[in-house]
């Protein structure tokens, strides 16, 4: 995938959406929710607003304070190893140039950038991070070869690792090439 | 009564295979109880506390299957704190030290330790089948020590439990000569396997007919396992995530091709590329059982076109995702129909979620229908007295409406008579869960027509100790009782205290019931351990008689107190 489309699906990615960061307001996927929402004895009439609201992230979904009985302890009754499954692994592979090998990472053991390419730098041996001028890199200490972390979105083309926010990047990455720094030239 | 020499009296002892028959044979006289006892090679034990493994050991010296369950259902809902107990490291233990021949143990909530696996795996010459449900406590560690050390190992099922996983190289500890495996189950584990050694391991186990993989499977695995093992009857794949015009989702297709005549039990999917799922169509014609229930990712149309190859389906789990309008492809096309369970998947405010609608349609269509699960947004009386004369066949009815206390919408009346009409109509129901608003009305039909009822979860229901002195008096068969939320107080628990020497336990949380109360049942009937968790207070208070109790177990025992409660555990 050349470049030059990765800078057009970049700022696709970023303008303004009707969606919450990292949702796709298009398409017809549904993110799950993480907390237990119990309305206990609420009528009907609220419980249509409520699908409403859901239906449209502008609206605040804070709007409506909880009662003390809403968030129930272990209702409805669903095993938590099932809540814990439905939050889910992202596994997405990663490959560095030159290596024979590919390695995997759950993305979703990640909070941040930060945390993404330290185990980068474990994942391969001889990698240091290197930061000058806020810049992402990865050094290979043995040759002194500095390598671009960089990803595939959804749409297919490769991105230089950090040009969204790091949530859009998890829904976004389908897997992680550490490129050789000088090949990377012109992505993101 | 013995005309027959005891040689005789144990041959014919063998073909009595339920728990129930043995216990009932065993109270014929004592020479019948004494051959019973030195021929018993299966045990269910329903909670750990209830007897001490000296006595089970002394009682069945020629013990080799053992099932153990440990901690209350409610533990599956957080309901139970973390560190209440239910640990298995004393059975193993006592089993080791005795000469028990121990060949299968299967565990459901309990607290399984490394210690304990590497002990297990060390003591018995010939183990064959650990299954373990919804148990925490251990890691890969523990698991390798079995794989290691258990020679002629037959089945390893890990189901729903919290494993640690030191991302080890537990699979690979197989020795070469282990050939025997027939079972293997490792879906609930996070971390990485060596896919090498799982594809020599399958390779090298010709009766394999069990396999559910983890997420971390890749494709190019799956492929090699299912040309390598064609013979395979239950199969789970947890990562199915391809680019459909890639050579290797080819392969794939071709591999699965080659199994469509054994395969019969089909799960997993987390990870899942909707769009190859055709891949699968040649095994569905085939499948008898589809669990579909972690399947996030399959959804809308793919979903109906997956169930529409489904014709022989008894067993179908999945998520509340499929919508009404998929719960009528599902009556359409699964006449067959046995057991059915919607889970939710957002848990408010998802619009293609089910209602009465799907049920309903569901009932229609599958009259074999005997078991259900079923997580939906709204009930009505009319869907209920409909679903109750459609499938008169249930033995298991649970039904949890999210909204816990929600009103019939048409109607704004409690589901009492809904729920009187599944009681009266189901003869045959041995597990019951309510939800939805219910006044006592519902506990009047439950203990008037619920005549084989063994199992019966409340909450959120009722008006008065009228309720649950319904069930207690009209249940006679009833061995677990689960109560939650509920304003049942110490009235209702005090009437008929013998009552719970019949039944295996009485959780009560947030009910009504007092300090005081419980006191006097402990002291009353010394055969019952009363738990109460005081979480909240400082372990040197002492509680006043009058104080509410917030959570309360109680079980039969002849094991006495336990000794390895927690502070906050409170024995009466």
């Amino acid at each position: 995938m050349s470049p030059e489309s990765g800078n057009h699906s970049s700022d696709s990615e970023i303008e303004l959406t009707l969606g919450l960061p990292g949702i796709k307001s298009t398409g017809t996927k549904r993110g799950f929710y993480d907390t237990v929402d119990l309305h206990l004895g609420t009528s009907s009439s609220s419980y249509a607003s409520e699908s409403s609201r859901n239906n449209n992230f502008l609206c605040s979904t804070t709007n409506k304070s909880p009662s003390p009985k809403e968030q129930v302890v272990g209702w409805p009754p669903v095993r938590a190893s099932r809540k814990n499954a439905m939050k889910s692994c992202k596994y997405v592979k990663v490959a560095m140039d030159g290596a024979p090998y590919l390695r995997k990472v759950d993305l979703e053991m990640y909070e941040s950038y930060d945390q993404l390419l330290r185990a980068l730098e474990t994942m391969f041996c001889c990698l240091t991070i290197c930061n000058h001028l806020n810049e992402r890199k990865l050094m290979d200490t043995g040759n002194g070869i500095e390598y671009m972390p960089t990803y595939e979105d959804r749409d297919g083309d490769w991105m230089l690792l950090g040009d969204v926010p790091w949530k859009m990047f998890v829904e976004s990455c389908k897997r992680i090439r550490l490129m050789i720094s000088s090949e990377a030239m012109g992505l993101g | 009564m013995n005309y027959f020499p005891d040689e005789v009296i144990e041959h014919i002892f063998d073909s009595v295979v339920s728990h129930r028959d043995r216990n009932a044979v065993s109270l014929v006289c004592k020479s019948w109880y004494r051959i019973e006892r030195c021929t018993r090679k299966k045990v269910f034990i329903g909670n750990c506390y209830s007897i001490s493994p000296e006595r089970l050991i002394q009682r069945f010296p020629d013990l080799k299957s053992l099932t153990l369950k440990g901690k209350p259902h409610f533990a599956d809902f957080s309901l139970v704190p973390h560190d209440w107990g239910g640990f298995v490291y004393p059975w193993i233990e006592a089993l080791s030290k005795s000469k028990v021949g121990l060949e299968e143990l299967r565990l459901k909530r309990m607290v399984v330790s490394d210690e304990s696996l590497e002990l297990l795996s060390r003591s018995f010459q010939n183990f064959k089948s650990l299954v373990l449900i919804s148990c925490e406590g251990f890691s890969t560690d523990g698991l390798a020590a079995v794989a290691a050390n258990c020679r002629f190992l037959r089945e390893l099922d890990l189901q729903e439990n919290e494993v640690d996983d030191h991302k080890g190289q537990w699979l690979s500890c197989f020795p070469d000569s282990c050939t025997s495996l027939e079972s293997l189950n490792f879906a609930c584990l996070k971390g990485e396997v060596n896919s090498g050694a799982l594809e020599r391991l399958v390779a090298r186990s010709p009766n394999l007919k069990s396999l559910r993989l983890n997420r971390s499977v890749p494709a190019g695995t799956l492929i090699r396992i299912l040309m390598s093992a064609p013979q395979l009857v239950d199969l789970g794949i947890a990562s199915f995530v391809h680019e459909t015009y890639s050579a290797i989702f080819t392969n794939l297709k071709d591999a699965i091709l080659k199994c469509t005549k054994s395969i019969s039990s089909l799960s997993g999917f987390m990870e899942v590329t909707p769009h190859c799922l055709s891949a699968i169509y040649p095994i569905c014609p085939n499948l008898t059982s589809l669990n579909l229930s972690y399947a996030a990712g399959i959804q809308g149309n793919e979903l109906i076109q997956l169930i529409r190859h489904c014709g022989k389906l008894q067993r179908l789990w999945i998520m509340d995702c499929i919508g009404d309008g998929g719960l009528s492809v599902v009556a359409q096309t699964c006449k067959d129909l046995q057991e059915l369970r919607v889970f939710p998947c957002v848990t408010f405010g998802n619009p293609a979620a089910v209602t009465e609608k799907g049920l309903v349609a569901i009932s229609k269509g599958c009259p074999k229908l005997h078991s259900l699960l079923y997580f939906c947004h709204q009930m009505t009386n009319a869907a209920l007295i409909t679903v109750a004369k459609n499938c008169p066949n249930f033995i298991r009815f649970r039904l949890c409406i999210l909204d816990a206390t929600k009103p019939d919408p048409d109607t704004q009346q409690p589901l009492d008579e809904g729920f009187g009409a599944i009681v009266q109509s189901c003869r045959r129901l041995r597990r019951l869960s309510l939800s939805g608003q219910l006044t006592d009305r519902v506990f009047l039909y439950i203990g008037m027509y619920a005549e084989q009822l063994e199992m019966l979860s409340i909450a959120f229901a009722g008006e008065s100790d009228k309720g649950m002195l319904y069930v207690l008096n009209g249940c006679k068969k009833l061995r677990k009782l689960e109560i939650r939320d509920s304003p049942f107080g110490n009235a209702a628990l005090l009437m008929d205290i013998g009552k719970y020497e019949t039944m295996r336990s009485l959780w009560m949380s947030s009910c009504e019931v007092t300090v005081g109360a419980c006191k006097i049942l402990a002291k009353k009937m010394p055969r019952l351990n009363v738990e109460i968790f005081n979480e909240n207070e400082q372990a040197d208070c002492n509680l006043e008689d009058g104080q509410r109790v917030e959570k309360m177990y109680l079980y039969r025992t002849l094991a006495g107190k336990r000794k390895d409660a927690p502070e906050y555990v409170w024995t009466m």
